[in-house]
């Protein structure tokens, strides 16, 4: 059989809008729950944290109950948009965004509880209201671990498998991601595909993980090097 | 003008101090824990006093009889932090600038940037950034920094602590150059007695709380 291109090019479009959805949600959710004490902050947490622990299975299953057809958020999209979630590249990207949004929302979050408190009150006493320290003090000094999370994220949108499978399906050439091809081009014998896209989502893993670590080191070496 | 009288409930005893000061400046003396940075902190704004009343130049900043309590940001005083708090990915030019009042928001004050380096032998510097200098450096940034938003009222925390014996004696001398020159009231924290009698014109020793007054000299009396 043909080699088809077509998995790699859908997988990097679900992880790029996964990411650009996560990137948004996580900064100022992960602000708040740095920042502010608040009744059920505990609960909260664990809510948003849960889809790391949760099978993709139970993950996909909840996603189809919510924007199923008959599903609260399901039946507004009909009705507003109408168009539908399920069985579509929209419902990959959800899939997507949910499992990688802890991995981001954690590592902002520590990012943004490391920042000097220090820094933030000097910035009070200098006159600076809560968004200008936020913008100019809190975030570009959480920007190391913002990136981290970003690229973290991505990885993970991209590997995304079991709850994709669930909410979008295996339409190939509409929302057969890289690790959906790969699992039914092995399980229909073609081999070549199925390698082909596995070296690949191997060797950008590695790369990933590689670098952030080699970026690790470097910016703990300079942080080492500054003591401000 | 400052005047404060204040309680403040902390873990282990309960803090409290009144002092009044119209000009020089103000040494807050004691052992670590006895309460003098809660004591700046709550000047600031960036603590409440449990109760009392905090007037700065005939405007109360907090009081807790009329429940104000006016926001850091609009109490216009310098605040030099204990490990200076100098903004780590600025350069010194930046962390100078970052407080610049707006145009037009001080009458009759055309403070530049230029101005306030000078002033404290820092112009040199200016696109260092804060891990490319020394910790004498530091410290004239941090009081660079205070002192370019203008503020009615400057807070030293422990400001000379860290440094070496020569860098301490010329900063302790500029210290009391800057107070004659800039005119406004410095309270100085410190729990070196020897710096508190050098610079202060009036002294205050706390211990767990309780204030006892060592000196009292006030330049405007």
């Amino acid at each position: 059989m043909e080699f088809s291109y077509v998995p790699i090019v859908l997988s990097l479009k679900v992880a790029f809008a996964a990411v650009i959805i996560v990137t948004c949600t996580s900064i100022p959710i992960a602000a708040l729950m740095a920042k502010r004490e608040f009744f059920g902050k505990d609960v909260v947490e664990s809510v948003i944290t849960l889809p790391l622990v949760l099978p993709p299975s139970v993950i996909g299953f909840m996603l189809l109950y919510v924007f199923g057809k008959n599903g609260p958020l399901g039946k507004l999209f009909e009705q507003w948009f109408h168009t539908r979630i399920v069985f579509t590249l929209a419902g990959a990207v959800i899939a997507a965004a949910v499992v990688a949004f802890p991995l981001m929302y954690q590592s902002v979050k520590v990012a943004i509880e490391n920042v000097d408190q220090n820094l933030e009150k000097a910035a009070r006493t200098l006159g600076a209201g809560e968004l200008k320290v936020f913008f100019t003090i809190t975030l570009p000094l959480a920007l190391n671990g913002i990136v981290a999370g970003l690229v973290l994220a991505f990885a993970r949108s991209l590997g995304e498998f079991g709850a994709t499978l669930m909410i979008a399906g295996n339409i190939p050439g509409k929302t057969q991601t890289m690790p959906i091809a790969i699992y039914f081009a092995n399980e229909a014998g073609d081999t070549g595909q199925a390698s082909v896209l596995v070296i690949i989502m191997t060797i950008f893993s590695f790369l990933v993980i590689y670098g952030l670590n080699r970026w690790g080191k470097g910016s703990r070496r300079d942080s080492r090097g500054g003591g401000a | 003008m400052l005047k404060a009288f204040f309680q403040k409930k902390l873990p282990t005893f309960e803090l409290e101090i009144e002092f009044s000061l119209n000009n020089g400046i103000l040494a807050l003396v004691g052992p670590s824990g006895a309460g003098k940075t809660t004591i700046l902190q709550c000047v600031a704004g960036l603590q409440a006093p449990s109760s009392g009343e905090i007037n700065i130049n005939d405007k109360i900043v907090f009081s807790s009889e009329q429940g104000v309590n006016i926001p850091i940001r609009k109490r216009r005083i310098g605040y030099v932090f204990q490990d200076y708090a100098l903004f780590p990915h600025m350069t010194v030019e930046k962390n100078v600038m970052y407080g610049k009042p707006q145009k037009g928001s001080i009458p009759n004050k055309v403070l530049t940037v230029s101005n306030v380096l000078e002033m404290l032998k820092i112009e040199h510097l200016r696109n260092r950034y804060p891990n490319q200098i020394s910790g004498g450096e530091k410290q004239r940034v941090a009081l660079a920094r205070a002192l370019m938003t203008e503020p009615e009222l400057l807070l030293l925390d422990e400001p000379l602590s860290a440094l070496d014996q020569d860098t301490r004696s010329t900063l302790q001398q500029e210290l009391l150059k800057l107070q004659v020159q800039w005119q406004i009231p410095f309270i100085l924290v410190t729990h070196d007695l020897q710096e508190a009698e050098m610079l202060g014109d009036q002294i205050i020793k706390l211990d767990h709380g309780k204030q006892e007054e060592l000196r009292k000299f006030d330049k405007a009396q």
